[in-house]
């Protein structure tokens, strides 16, 4: 293992996380925590962090991404997460296709092309159908851990339909269908099914290619991953860490850009 | 005619009113000329013409509030029949156009409001609901309105149009006059440009009945010439887009499109944009982009994000991109072949019927598809525009066609011309760079 030659960090929605990257590109150190409000501070610290644990002890240049992307302090360029993660996912998995990100905000659907570049993308619109955070929030409101999730929602006898897929209207049917006696775990089974609905036609907006990759916080959820190789009839690339693909990839950037600041 | 309010008209609009703006025009002029940007703007000066444009729209909404009693007044639908409400010398107020300024001037959210109070749907169009929202409270950044003596309302932009003039005709108690055009799913066939002609004709007894005398057919003929010279010269400017780097951006068309639309045919019209073109082409002779570093040429979809205008055209202009063209603005040039000074109705009747947003959305494709031939587009922004369903209806498939078909990049923006309320700059923000940023590794 390299010292560390390019930060990249991932100011998201939900999470922010940091990667550290040695001269050959690959993933030496790493940060994930839950977002906080002040994200410059919280950006500063991660890199600090990495640069004491995988740095030379001098400077190592940042690059930034994710919606708090501006507010990082010191990071030589800033880009967007599409970038980012196309260009992570592409070389963690190496290879072109399509790559379907679904964080806590926002979901996209990116066509990698040769090189890892981003060719096309879409991502949800202004609402939080087809975002992680739909089914944490729904998670919260039947009071189940979101690791248990993924579990309960497979281990499920019978499924009960959620039509919307809006997170506020959603809320409403799980609180008809709890007093209507409804179980949790198959509730939760129609909660992926509608989330994996709204992703699929994202997919099929850009036009479905494979492969087909997966990354983002939703990956660690099974149940979904069946559900999206089920619904598409794909099978599933995922990067052995889903989450840190945007901020890996903003290093990889950095690396790539040739200079060192 | 009202002997007080002609006293009233001559004295503050044709007097101290006129005398006023062409100063004020004067001196915006002078201001304009004097702006020197910052070495880190992204924009190269405004168009000095601007300013006329300005004087133009503002003795517009002037004159309007001294109509009343003096001339008759029509409101009308951005593409009403109105050679024959012009022939018969009816001052003309275009709700539409009065929202976006509304819109552009950041009055159109508290306006919107005041409808929705009185209960319209917010998911009615934001030009209807701040249109809707003027006229129950009074209130326009503009002053004041004048009272309709007729309402027109034509269907080829939207089938919206008809229900808020239904709104309009029952507030004001005035007649509405409306004049249905089937949609064109293909080529135009002759019943429907009978139809459409029989109610062309069957306008002209009732304009005339509130205008209280008879059109006259040369007269009908001068206009139909004039607004067919107006909108081959605003094609003209559009099409001056096609130089590298560009002398204009869809943005300048947006903010100077005011006389095209409210006051297409009148001769100070023509004059205005032969000025505009004369400023544009010593751009050309210069070697002047409107942004000062053109890397990539963009076709904008769809109406403007009016409260957004300079704020998107910074941001772009940052990253070296210049939205040179747009379907929006383009509409009203594009049908200039069509108009025929030597059958004014018959001709009118084709031109009504052919609207962007009465043609089908394979044939606006085409159009896209042809624009970024033309223009030497790299990329299209499709503003998927919440209110104006028309519009935004088969975006998705356009999208996709120009992105995977044509090769060029392409991004749906989802936004509101006129509602701030469902706009995020963040999330625009986000989705505008990583367009860029495919434009570029492209
Ligand atoms: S719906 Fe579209 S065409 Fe109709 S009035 Fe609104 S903006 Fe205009």
């Amino acid at each position: 293992m390299g010292e560390a030659k390019w930060i990249g960090i991932d100011a998201g929605s939900t999470t922010c996380k940091a990667v550290a990257v040695d001269a050959a590109g690959d993933l030496i150190a790493s940060r994930i925590e839950p977002a906080h409000p002040v994200i410059e501070d919280q950006a500063a610290r991660l890199v600090d962090e990495l640069r004491a644990e995988a740095g030379a002890g001098g400077e190592v240049p940042v690059v930034a991404t994710g919606y708090g992307r501006k507010l990082v302090r010191g990071a030589t360029r800033n880009i967007t997460e599409i970038t980012c993660h196309a260009r992570g996912v592409f070389r963690a998995l190496k290879q072109p296709g399509m790559l379907v990100d679904i964080g806590g905000q926002d979901t996209k659907v990116i066509v990698i092309g040769p090189g890892g570049r981003a060719v096309d993308f879409m991502m949800n619109d202004k609402c939080a159908a087809g975002t992680g955070r739909f089914l944490e929030h729904s998670a919260a409101r039947l009071s189940v851990a979101i690791e248990d999730l993924g579990p309960r929602a497979l281990g499920a006898v019978g499924e009960e339909s959620i039509s919307s897929t809006c997170t506020v209207f959603a809320e409403s049917e799980i609180i008809s269908l709890v007093a209507r006696g409804a179980k949790v775990d198959a509730i939760l089974l129609g909660l992926h099914r509608s989330l994996i609905s709204r992703v699929v036609a994202m997919i099929h907006s850009v036009g479905l290619r494979s492969p087909l990759m997966l990354s983002g916080g939703v990956a660690r959820n099974l149940a979904a991953r069946a559900m999206l190789e089920q619904a598409t009839g794909q099978k599933l690339h995922l990067p052995e860490h889903p989450q840190l693909m945007g901020a890996y990839g903003a290093a990889l950037v950095g690396l790539e850009s040739g200079a060192d600041r | 005619m009202n002997p007080k309010s002609y006293l009233a008209y001559t004295l503050g609009y044709q007097l101290f009113g006129k005398s006023f703006l062409s100063w004020q025009r004067h001196s915006d002029e002078r201001k304009l000329r004097a702006i020197r940007p910052a070495p880190d703007d992204p924009l190269n000066p405004p168009l000095v013409g601007t300013a006329r444009m300005k004087e133009l729209m503002s003795r517009h909404y002037l004159e309007g509030r001294y109509a009343n009693g003096v001339r008759k007044v029509a409101w009308v639908t951005s593409g009403a029949p109105i050679e024959v409400l012009r022939a018969l010398d009816f001052f003309l107020i275009y709700p539409e156009n009065h929202a976006a300024l509304c819109g552009a001037r950041r009055h159109a959210e508290g306006l919107a409001v005041e409808a929705e109070n009185a209960g319209y749907s917010r998911d009615i169009c934001s030009y209807a609901r701040t249109d809707i929202g003027a006229a129950l409270s009074g209130r326009t950044p503009m002053g004041k309105l004048p009272r309709p003596d007729l309402l027109v309302c034509c269907t080829n932009i939207c089938q919206t149009v008809l229900y808020w003039y239904r709104v309009l005709a029952a507030h004001f108690g005035v007649p509405l006059y409306v004049v249905d055009t089937p949609f064109l799913y293909e080529k135009v066939a002759d019943h429907q440009l009978d139809y459409v002609l029989e109610q062309i004709e069957g306008l002209i007894p009732v304009a005339e009945k509130v205008a209280g005398r008879r059109v006259s057919r040369g007269r009908l003929q001068e206009i139909m010439e004039q607004g067919k010279d107006c909108a081959e010269l605003w094609l003209e400017i559009m099409d001056r887009a096609q130089h590298r780097p560009s002398p204009i951006t869809a943005f300048d068309g947006f903010i100077n499109m005011g006389p095209i639309v409210d006051l297409r045919g009148e001769p100070e019209t023509f004059a205005f944009y032969k000025e505009l073109l004369r400023e544009i082409d010593r751009r050309i002779e210069q070697g002047v982009g409107a942004i000062r570093d053109e890397r990539k040429r963009v076709l904008w979809d769809n109406l403007p994000v009016w409260y957004k205008i300079g704020k998107l055209s910074r941001h772009l202009g940052a990253k070296g991109v210049n939205v040179i063209v747009s379907t929006y603005t383009y509409a009203w040039g594009e049908l200039a072949p069509m108009m025929d000074a030597s059958d004014p109705m018959r001709s009118a009747a084709r031109v009504y019927l052919h609207p962007i947003l009465n043609r089908s959305t394979g044939d606006k494709l085409r159009s896209m598809r042809e624009m970024v031939a033309r223009f030497q587009l790299d990329g299209a922004i499709l503003h998927s525009d919440r209110s104006c369903k028309p519009y935004s209806l088969g975006q998705i498939d356009q999208r996709d066609n120009l992105a995977n078909d044509l090769g060029v990049p392409a991004v749906l923006l989802e936004a509101d011309h006129n509602d701030p309320r469902v706009y995020s700059d963040e999330q625009a923000d986000a989705r505008l760079d990583a367009f860029v940023e495919t434009m570029e590794a492209a």
